[in-house]
């Protein structure tokens, strides 16, 4: 190690890169076994996605009606479009009461039922009142009382550093580099376990609830290893963001009873979803939205139709509501206690990622193959969960739970391994990074090849997908990606240099995006939040697989060998309707 | 929606070459529907990739994005152009923290204070095998200061600390109130402990800025207020 690398070096038993909920449970899990543990986070780690959940936890606590483990798994493989792996599922739904009572013993606050019990809410496609909440502020509530416990275990926070290179050799993580965004300056991470929970990549869309930080960052960390990612061509789109902003209106509104209405004012849902109406799950709510404004019913035949919660009545609004009703009134100027509210599906959450076995460990290849000391879960995972389509309420519960799994094998590797030597050169892979946008001579902007890959994302790979439309957007994202090697940025400063933070950003979005494009080329069918206007059949004699997409100098290569995991004779895949 | 010429005014301050803080002029065409957040952007990405600010959910929840804008400490994301009826723009980083640059703050002292409350539930009895039973009119009392998104807002704006940077603040003290009037929580005493002090609750003056700075509208003083009443119970 040279002596400038000396400097910023920090030698930790576990390093959480994401401070979402699921890296937050597992630095909790592993610190409190007395293991130093650091959180990387490039934001405050309450600036994390997980606060803007909005409706609920699901668990199967049956505190206000019926309900089964059961019941949660047939509705999470059914949401799944029978591509989630039923191992994983089941392991969910059963440690999810365990986790859901733990998290109330954290105290978050939860909204109660009269006998103080936690209260439950309908949500899409579960088929009892399953989700836990907290008004419609449920994921701020839980991220808070988990950064909160982190604290009170001492976890190590580096906030505002963006992590830049995974450090792998011989398929055993060693650590991770990251860039000190308030500072500057690289820092080397040496570590025995390392859990990557960077959330989702909404931001490669245009119209997204995402945050702007949600760039998928460790995902195209682990392309950049030669490593695959899983089911990435599969993109939920949120069917109520609020028009134009994308931002989230909580499902939470339809689970209190809101409907949505065309032009005409008609409920349109009792086309396509007679027996559920509004609270079918997303994909199939997104579709006939869109379908409805493709077919010129949208609202004065534009782009949007409503969400209409007058009904509901102003008391419970505000109460069970607030969220909801302050973005509506902020962001559009819409009063919903007496007034629709437009909306339009906006790119809400990844089902694809880091492709992991139960255990939360890193896998290489279709065989299972595990990095050793690599770990990942919440959104930027797929274990696989959901499958081709989440369930609301089953994000959350994904993050704690398997964020959780995640810290009790991480505890185990930690135990039972040494430190490895770090790689020679372990900052090399960053110094390039920084040096091509700092010194380079080229002249193009990160923001503006941004917009154009979101842009085209959003037209050709959203909610309604064919292969003449895919084929131009492959076109489109390597032509973002022959432009992006001139970029270089404005700011050839140390100190918070957001210019810089942006240019590594959009260069993940362009590594990853393409998997998103291969995959959704090649999967002719359609499941869950995958859906091809060219091939509108669910194929389960071809498709009962996963997608593992390597990034290598020739472009994308996919692989179809992973088969979904069915217990065939209790969940056997069915006809999907709501 | 229509289109307007904005005068936007920026205090801006680079460690690594400035002195001190200077204002900057940027012009633009913008529509009138925009919010202040949408304004740093299309600075940012179009004309002067050198600004610096944080923002991320752009819903009002993730609390990055807390500045002064015309004199007022606002959300820059959930703010529109339309409430300053003005087409100048001032807009400065969160008054009473340390400059790191441009429009970004130094909060990690903020985040500090919270910690030194004790953020979270002391239990002196068994946990239960489910959950702690707690009646509605119990969580309501707790119900809107978990509503807190730590943006600082309110902190910035308190006179006290302006003049005493030792202060634990609103933000800090609000979170006390979280757990001291929790129905869950056994750690009243030790918390009041902490904050009955000179530069604990009693450096609250009850001047009310916090509550008028607060995006989530929280009712900041009147729960400090209760912060009070139980510390001079307490010490009777």
């Amino acid at each position: 190690m040279k002596v400038d690398e000396a400097k910023h070096y920090h030698k930790l038993d576990a390093v959480v890169v994401g401070a979402g909920l699921a890296g937050l449970r597992a630095a909790l899990e592993i610190a409190r076994s007395g293991y130093k543990t650091a959180v990387i986070s490039k934001v405050y780690p309450t600036r994390s996605h997980s606060g803007a959940a909005q409706g609920g936890i699901a668990a199967a606590l049956a505190n206000v009606a019926e309900d089964s483990t059961d019941l949660h798994m047939f509705d999470t493989i059914k949401g799944s479009d029978y591509l989630a792996d039923q191992d994983v599922v089941e392991l969910f739904v059963n440690e999810a009461i365990k986790t859901t009572y733990e998290l109330e013993n954290f105290g978050v606050p939860f909204s109660r039922t009269e006998d103080g019990r936690i209260n439950q809410r309908d949500f899409g496609g579960h088929s009892s009142p399953r989700a836990c909440f907290s008004s419609d502020i449920t994921g701020h509530v839980l991220l808070h009382t988990m950064y909160e416990q982190c604290l009170k275990h001492h976890v190590h926070f580096f906030n505002e550093f963006q992590v830049l290179s995974l450090l792998i050799e011989n398929d055993i993580s060693r650590g991770v580099v990251a860039w000190d965004i308030r500072n500057g300056g690289l820092h080397i991470f040496h570590s025995k376990a390392v859990m990557l929970a960077t959330g989702g990549y909404g931001r490669a869309y245009k119209i997204t609830s995402n945050a702007h930080a949600n760039t998928g960052d460790a995902l195209a960390l682990i392309l950049e290893c030669g490593l695959p990612l899983e089911d990435m061509e599969f993109v939920q789109f949120h069917p109520t963001g609020l028009y134009k902003h994308g931002i989230l209106l909580s499902e939470a509104a339809r689970g209190e009873g809101a409907y949505i209405v065309n032009d005409k004012n008609e409920r349109f849902m009792k086309t396509y979803a007679a027996a559920k109406m509004e609270l079918a799950p997303r994909d199939v709510v997104s579709r006939a939205e869109q379908t409805e404004i493709n077919e010129g019913r949208g609202i004065g035949g534009q782009d949007y139709v409503y969400l209409d919660l007058r009904h509901i009545g102003k008391e419970r609004i505000l109460e069970r509501l607030p969220q909801v009703y302050e973005l509506a009134l902020n962001y559009l100027k819409v009063d919903a206690i007496t007034s629709p509210v437009p909306i339009q599906p906006t790119a809400h959450y990844s089902m694809g990622g880091i492709p992991a076995n139960i255990n939360t460990e890193v896998i290489k290849d279709a065989s299972g193959r595990v990095i050793k000391g690599l770990y990942t879960a919440g959104e930027a995972s797929c274990l696989s969960l959901h499958g081709g389509n989440r369930l609301g309420t089953n994000s959350l519960q994904d993050a704690v739970t398997f964020g959780r799994i995640g810290g009790v094998y991480m505890n185990r590797f930690i135990t039972e391994n040494k430190f490895e030597n770090l790689p020679a050169n372990p900052l090399d892979v960053a110094k390039a990074k920084i040096a091509a946008f700092m010194e380079g001579k080229g002249k193009a902007k990160h923001a503006v090849i941004r917009a154009k890959l979101q842009e085209a994302m959003t037209k050709m790979a959203g909610v309604f997908r064919c292969e003449e439309d895919m084929l131009k957007l492959r076109g489109i994202v390597k032509e973002c990606q022959e432009q992006f090697k001139e970029v270089t940025v404005d700011d050839k400063g140390l100190a918070y240099n957001l210019d810089l933070i942006e240019a590594f950003e959009v260069q993940n979005l362009l590594c990853f995006s393409e998997t998103i494009v291969e995959g959704a080329i090649a999967r002719k069918e359609s499941r869950g939040a995958h859906f091809r206007n060219d091939f509108p059949k669910r194929d389960d004699t071809n498709w009962l697989r996963h997608t593992l997409a390597f990034r290598t100098d020739k472009g994308v290569t996919l692989d179809h060998s992973k088969e979904v995991k069915i217990f065939w004779d209790r969940y056997a895949p069915q006809e999907r309707k709501y | 929606m229509a289109k307007v010429k904005l005068n936007v005014k920026i205090l801006r301050y680079n460690p690594e070459t400035d002195k001190k803080p200077y204002w900057k002029v940027y012009t633009l065409d913008t529509e009138d529907d925009v919010t202040i957040l949408d304004v740093l952007n299309e600075i940012h990405w179009k004309i002067d990739g050198t600004l610096a600010y944080r923002r991320s959910c752009r819903s009002a929840i993730c609390g990055s994005c807390a500045m002064k804008v015309n004199g007022r400490n606002v959300l820059a994301c959930e703010t529109g152009l339309h409430i300053f009826k003005s087409s100048n723009l001032k807009i400065e980083p969160l008054p009473g923290f340390r400059i790191i640059k441009d429009l970004v703050v130094d909060l990690d002292e903020f985040f500090a204070k919270l910690e030194r409350i004790k953020p979270y539930l002391i239990l002196k009895k068994s946990i239960p095998d489910k959950e702690f039973r707690q009646l509605p009119e119990e969580f309501h009392k707790i119900e809107e200061s978990a509503m807190c998104i730590l943006c600082g807002a309110c902190t910035s704006s308190c006179p006290s600390l302006w003049a005493n940077e030792n202060y634990l603040g609103p933000a800090a003290l609000l979170k006390a109130y979280r757990f001291i009037f929790d129905s869950r929580d056994d750690g009243a005493e030790e918390r009041i402990d902490i904050i009955n002090d000179r530069n604990g609750i009693w450096r609250c003056h009850t001047i009310f800025n916090c509550m008028e700075a607060c995006p989530k509208k929280i009712k900041i003083t009147e729960y400090l207020s209760k912060l009070k009443v139980k510390a001079t119970e307490n010490s009777i």
